[in-house]
């Protein structure tokens, strides 16, 4: 019953999105309140039969209802609460739901907090999500509906991937599809302003908390599935360029580009079509993600099970979303008149190298993920793209970015003195060059690109510190003084450092785990002891546990440094009956600056028998070093934290009222505000 | 001021070359993986029977028709699942089907066809060494060779009883004429 009331609000949904799509762009377009007035009710009640669908479906899995086809090849009666609730979007049809549902929540949160926009503008921003909700959910409902039935109904389900029954898999989706969806707004904004013709500060001050709120969701995603991989394929490594992961990372750079071309238009009036261009591309980029998952089209380990249908489907939604808005572009943009002029060096130019870095970045790893693709429809040949690509490609053009990250701040608007802004970085170039000297000297000259790359961390922390240190007139005026111009400063410019000083320390964790990782096969014997990196592991013993659906071989490992003991180590391999598939479960022991990694490798067992040793009675065991890693979801979550609290600005709050005029901003624009 | 034009389209042009790249590679199949070895004559080989009194499978008895060989092993997923298109295929009685078990244990393996039903004429106990010969990358995965034991056709995943009718049979029927 709960599964045909979710069926049918779904059904429900898309004819509301339907009509959201329509009548508020007709009644912004004849200036008939009326009309417009409907988004905003269409946007919440078009959420609310999401929601009721999403919940039904989850409901479905709680109770494990396997008259649904989707949760019988799902789910099994053996799981725990959790994982059945997280199956609910680990299959394509559920996470899809997840997909319209985030889209959904994003169009009723423009209409509950965008009150403060122009209703022309509202409306047609909500009519364009419409439209976007009426594509995706006519997409569930024709291919992918979750609520189908099966007859007679199996005793009990298929189950979930085991790589997929980690607590992970909670968050590690909703995020990353929070930041894809979320992108969808600005998306919808620059339609909005294509349509109405008109680009300015105020325009950009509404799109940017959006846009902001999706990158900090997207930035968690992303570190979570990052890490997520790192502790759960227990291959040591934390990226692979993988196409899938390619595929949440594009959107990440151009929305970032996107995120800081915003301040320009909203501070100084300019790189106005090149900022709509980007808020179209972002979302674009998330809509390829989707369609290369989806489709099947590339191999990945993240792949769906694919269907072309489906493949063609999320094809003519991306060719009519970003193939429309890209004509509205080609058509509308040209004749918007362009705003302040800036010098090349000067705040704008260093956003505006920013913006031109992180696109060709973007485009670098585009090209990377669909040669492949490409080469197979046009040569027939099939290649694979890995990560030596990548390591001449992308980080050649992350080097600059990170070198000008740091100046860029320093640089006034309109017309920056690069030399006055360099002397200012005295201490920072210090700082930078005792980096790469003591890293040199540390590791006897061998490892020249770890020093590069600590350098450039140490380079971009020292230069963010330096712009907070000026601001806050730090060691010039008594400390009082500087605590309270500390917490007087808008939280843009907090959450700016924070976010600044984040990517430095991801750097340096990039640097540690690329330059200094150890790694060791052995062939593991209970009694012995076995060292890496100045520890000891010592191989106590191994047994065998019993879960409610799954048998697990664990091993401990008693982890000691001189002599004494840190930890025990529990690395373990899982064997899922009704699945009849194998997860591993790393043992991690961090210290915040380096990990200790364990991962036991047993081959499944042999029906019957069940010995998993060898037959000398080793184990396969590989341990890891991995110096600094711990820094890159440190680093991350600051990236993230940077981004919440800069949300939290006043100016960026959405629904606040202006209290007063920025007096950063330039006169003319202040007096057009 | 159409140069300023032309240049607001660009994107609109790129983008379209993007979705015809797009709209060929879902035209392509994937389950096609071009085996270097397609046209070359099969590997030399002799693999040993899953029981002892059995007779073993080796390339010899690839010559003189054709033949359709297929990987499987208990462990495989899909291949519990294509066993129906291959029990259709072994009642067909126009082509032997000869079996690479595939790194498995032959006690299991035995248990495994007996409750699903043995579809091969031949079956070889693979430890994985004579698959790499093959060019074998996952099971399952279904080769048809010619009368001269060439390699003709490689199928990647699991085989349905449309592909039997309607790629395998008829290319059968083409090899043996």
């Amino acid at each position: 019953m709960i599964d045909e009331i979710g069926h049918f609000a779904l059904i429900l949904a898309l004819g509301v999105a339907a009509l959201q799509s329509v009548v508020p762009l007709i009644g912004a377009a004849r200036n008939d309140a009326a009309l417009t007035g409907w988004a905003r009710p269409a946007a919440l009640t078009q959420f609310l039969f999401v929601a009721i669908s999403f919940f039904a479906l989850m409901h479905a899995y709680a109770v494990s209802d396997f008259s649904l086809a989707n949760v019988a090849a799902n789910s099994s009666s053996l799981k725990p609460m959790l994982y059945k609730l997280t199956g609910v979007w680990s299959n394509h049809e559920g996470s899809m739901l997840l997909w319209v549902f985030i889209l959904a929540l994003f169009g009723a949160a423009v209409a509950l907090f965008g009150r403060n926009l122009p209703p022309g503008l509202r409306a047609r921003v909500l009519a364009v999500q419409g439209m976007i909700g009426v594509g995706f959910l006519v997409f569930i409902l024709f291919t992918s509906n979750p609520f189908l039935r099966l007859f007679p109904a199996p005793a009990d389900g298929a189950g979930l991937n085991p790589l997929l029954q980690d607590r992970g898999l909670a968050f590690h989706p909703p995020f990353l599809y929070l930041g894809y969806v979320g992108f969808s707004i600005s998306f919808c904004f620059a339609i909005a302003a294509l349509i109405e013709g008109r680009v300015d500060p105020a325009w950009a001050r509404w799109v940017r908390p959006w846009t902001l709120a999706a990158w900090c969701a997207l930035t968690t995603g992303i570190a979570m599935g990052s890490w997520w991989s790192y502790y759960t394929l227990g291959w040591g490594g934390w990226w692979f360029w993988d196409p899938v992961e390619n595929a949440s990372f594009m959107p990440w750079l151009v929305g970032t580009a996107l995120l800081h071309s915003a301040i320009v238009v909203e501070k100084r009036d300019a790189l106005k079509t090149w900022t709509i261009l980007l808020a179209i591309l972002t979302f674009s980029l998330s809509l390829v993600g989707t369609f290369l998952v989806r489709s099947g089209i590339l191999t990945s380990v993240h792949a769906f099970a694919s269907d072309p249908r489906r493949g063609v489907f999320i094809l003519v939604l991306l060719a009519l979303y970003t193939g429309g808005a890209l004509l509205l572009f080609a058509w509308r943009a040209p004749q918007m008149r362009g705003g302040g002029l800036f010098a090349p060096i000067s705040r704008e130019g260093g956003l505006l190298l920013n913006n031109l870095l992180l696109t060709t970045a973007a485009a670098t790893v585009f090209l990377g993920t669909l040669y492949p693709l490409f080469l197979d429809v046009v040569a027939h040949r099939r290649v694979s793209v890995g990560p030596p690509f990548y390591d001449r490609t992308f980080v050649p053009i992350m080097v600059p970015l990170l070198i000008a990250m740091a100046v860029g701040p320093m640089l006034p608007w309109k017309r920056g003195d690069f030399g006055a802004a360099l002397g200012r970085l005295k201490l920072a170039f210090a700082l930078t060059a005792a980096a790469a000297l003591v890293t040199l000297v540390a590791t006897s000259a061998k490892s020249v690109g770890a020093a590069c790359g600590l350098a450039l961390a140490a380079w971009l922390l020292a230069a963010t510190a330096t712009e907070l240190a000026e601001r806050v007139r730090f060691l010039s005026e008594p400390w009082r003084a500087v605590l309270r111009r500390a917490w007087r400063l808008p939280r843009a410019a907090w959450g700016m450092t924070l976010a600044h000083a984040g990517m430095a320390v991801v750097i340096a964790g990039i640097t540690g785990s690329t330059a200094w990782t150890q790694k060791k096969t052995i062939a593991a014997r209970p009694g012995h002891s076995y060292d890496i990196a100045g520890y000891t592991l010592a191989f106590d013993r191994i047994g065998e546990v019993r879960g409610p659906d799954f048998t697990e071989t664990r091993a401990d490992l008693r982890l000691m440094r001189d002599g004494s003991q840190l930890a025990v180590l529990h690395p373990y391999k899982r064997f899922y009956r009704v699945e009849d598939g194998a997860a591993t479960g790393v043992a991690i022991r961090t210290n915040l600056f380096a990990d200790v990694y364990a991962v036991l490798d047993i081959p499944p067992p042999a029906h019957g028998a069940s010995a998993p040793a060898k037959g000398d009675g080793s184990y396969i065991l590989r341990l890891y070093y991995n110096p600094l890693v711990p820094w890159i979801w440190l680093g991350a979550a600051c990236m993230a934290l940077g981004g919440l609290i800069s949300l939290t600005d006043r100016r960026h709050r959405v629904g606040a009222p202006v209290r007063r005029v920025r007096p950063v901003a330039p006169p003319v624009q202040a007096a057009a505000e | 001021m159409t140069a300023r034009r032309l240049a607001y389209l660009l994107p609109t042009g790129l983008f379209l070359l993007l979705l015809a790249g797009f709209l060929l590679g879902l035209g392509r199949n994937r389950e096609v993986l071009p085996s270097p070895l397609i046209d070359k004559p099969a590997p030399n080989f002799a693999l040993p029977p899953l029981h002892d009194g059995q007779s073993g499978f080796s390339s010899a008895d690839l010559k003189g028709h054709a033949s359709v060989v297929n990987t499987f092993a208990s462990w495989c997923a899909p291949c519990r699942e294509e066993n129906p298109a291959l029990m259709a295929l072994a009642r067909a009685k126009r082509v032997p089907v000869y079996g690479i078990d595939y790194k498995d244990n032959p006690k299991t393996a035995a248990a495994w066809l007996a409750e699903l039903g043995n579809p091969y004429t031949r079956i070889g106990a693979d430890d994985g060494r004579v698959g790499i010969e093959w060019g074998v990358y996952g099971v399952p995965e279904t080769f048809v060779t010619d009368p001269e034991g060439r390699i003709r056709y490689k199928h990647v995943g699991v085989l349905t009883e449309a592909d039997v009718e309607r790629t395998i049979l008829p290319l059968v029927t083409r090899l043996e004429q």
